[in-house]
């Protein structure tokens, strides 16, 4: 859950959205509008926060809260 | 060929003298210095520590939220303020004319350098993934423009002019044109710079081009002067709004002034030394005056480049008179930079916006801390004070490192 809720204000902070609008099913560019620039650096925070580093071939493939807290769940120690 | 009239609309100002033009312009025409020690900095890596700063200065957050303006660099803040008091004074909008017949075309000389000498260090010291995907559009030379266009739905031509500090002249120089043209109805143009950082004060000190006068920062700008020894960098946004002048009269817009002539040659002589009998300026002057139709006798004023520089003002001073035989000691003479420094790419649009103002109220403003005239600068450069006078024809230079050089000539509307 901890994860979860790191995951949630580094997102509120990119998309300028408050964090209780935030849900797991959330999607950042189609509830949150974030462009291909904004993702970038979400991620970029993603991997400052966790100590990891998402290949950039994976960062497609997560396109929700819920994705991006299951794959840091997965990879990081 | 028949070309239009350009009637200017909006001027919009900011610099070490104020953050908007009715400030900028009361501190000019008290003398007052924009020049202060810059303070918080590492003096080891800051051979020159004096320049025209920007102070309290805060960006409307409807221009940018605080979110997006960490993504643009200071230069792009400077343009979007000063241009919000153009367009507002001009009562410009997608509304009056049609949005690709609106445009924008501001010139800055180094763009985003400061942002570029701070990402430079991150990636040294951190590595790749800590650089910003927003690094690039953060300094992009055309991005002040870019952010005009965005914010106010102005969809005609829209680009940056860089030829050092001649960028904002040749942007309002290419701006009158596609007015003049008919190709566009109304065009925002001038020019902004913020790049006072330690590795560009460095750069330009170790040219020699910057005066040393750390310990006495409002005398350091010093044109035309037997003391003056180099230029005193400064910073800030000119912005003016331009408009297809039968149109701007028929939507009953306010007219300020008319740009009526333009000349832009180059020396073809040196990176950085300006060509000392003025081979390259003085044809820039004639150009311009032979676009506006008008004899030298008819300049009132001249804001020269003028920028306290031991060859510069001299070269200046010969071209002037070159130009101008017998009438150049009849007309006034100053340099503002006395007062707001250089702001390089930003000088021809600072420099055009007192042009405009001048013509607008009858007064000179003058050049600040002339006590003594070099002996081979011997013309009326409106010492020490403003002068209140009738004027009709103001010309601007603004001449860059690369040997460019760029004159405007603006008429009071009457």
């Amino acid at each position: 859950m901890e994860i979860q809720e790191k995951v949630i204000s580094i997102v509120s902070e990119a998309a300028n959205v408050e964090q209780g609008n935030i849900k797991g099913e959330t999607s950042f560019v189609e509830d949150l509008n974030l462009d291909s620039l904004d993702m970038v650096e979400m991620m970029m925070k993603m991997e400052e926060e966790f100590g990891v580093e998402i290949p950039e071939d994976k960062t497609e493939d997560l396109k929700t809260i819920n994705d991006v807290t299951n794959y840091l769940k997965a990879n990081v120690n | 060929m028949e070309t239009r009239r350009v009637a200017i609309t909006g001027i919009g100002a900011m610099c070490g003298l104020g953050n908007d033009l009715e400030t900028v312009w009361k501190n000019l025409l008290s003398a007052k210095s924009g020049i202060s020690k810059i303070v918080n900095i590492d003096e080891n890596m800051w051979p020159v520590s004096i320049g025209g700063i920007v102070r309290n200065f805060e960006l409307s957050e409807e221009l940018l939220d605080k979110k997006e303006a960490k993504r643009f660099d200071i230069f792009i803040h400077y343009a979007l303020h000063s241009a919000a008091e153009a367009i507002k004074m001009a009562g410009l909008s997608d509304q009056v004319y049609k949005p690709e017949r609106i445009g924008s075309i501001l010139g800055t000389g180094l763009g985003g350098f400061p942002i570029m000498e701070e990402t430079t260090k991150l990636y040294y010291e951190k590595g790749p993934r800590r650089v910003s995907p927003f690094f690039i559009p953060s300094f992009i030379p055309n991005m002040g423009a870019g952010k005009i266009s965005m914010h106010y739905n102005f969809k005609g031509v829209n680009y940056a002019t860089s030829s050092a500090c001649a960028s904002a002249s040749h942007a309002i120089g290419a701006a009158a044109m596609e007015i003049m043209l008919g190709r566009q109805d109304a065009i925002v143009t001038g020019g902004s710079e913020a790049v006072i950082s330690g590795l560009t004060m460095t750069g330009f000190g170790n040219m020699k081009a910057l005066s040393k006068w750390n310990d006495r920062p409002t005398e350091a700008s010093r044109p035309f002067d037997k003391d003056r020894n180099g230029f005193v960098m400064g910073e800030g946004a000119g912005i003016i709004v331009l408009e297809d002048l039968e149109k701007a009269k028929a939507r009953g817009a306010n007219i300020i002034a008319e740009v009526v002539g333009f000349g832009a040659t180059a020396d073809a002589y040196h990176i950085t030394s300006p060509e000392p009998d003025g081979a390259g300026t003085v044809p820039c002057m004639q150009q311009a005056l032979e676009h506006a139709g008008i004899k030298p006798e008819d300049i009132d004023y001249i804001n020269a480049h003028g920028t306290s520089t031991p060859l510069g003002d001299i070269a200046e001073t010969n071209a002037i008179k070159k130009v101008f035989g017998e009438h150049a000691y009849n007309l006034n003479v100053s340099s503002t930079k006395s007062m707001h420094g250089h702001l390089l790419g930003a000088a021809g649009g600072i420099e055009s916006v007192i042009c405009i103002k001048a013509l607008q109220e009858g007064m000179v403003p003058p050049t600040a801390n002339l006590e003594e005239a070099d002996a081979e600068c011997d013309l009326n450069y409106t010492a020490k004070e403003a002068v209140k006078k009738d004027l009709k024809y103001a010309l601007n230079n603004s001449f860059g490192f690369g040997g460019t050089n760029s004159t405007t000539i603006f008429k009071k509307h009457s």
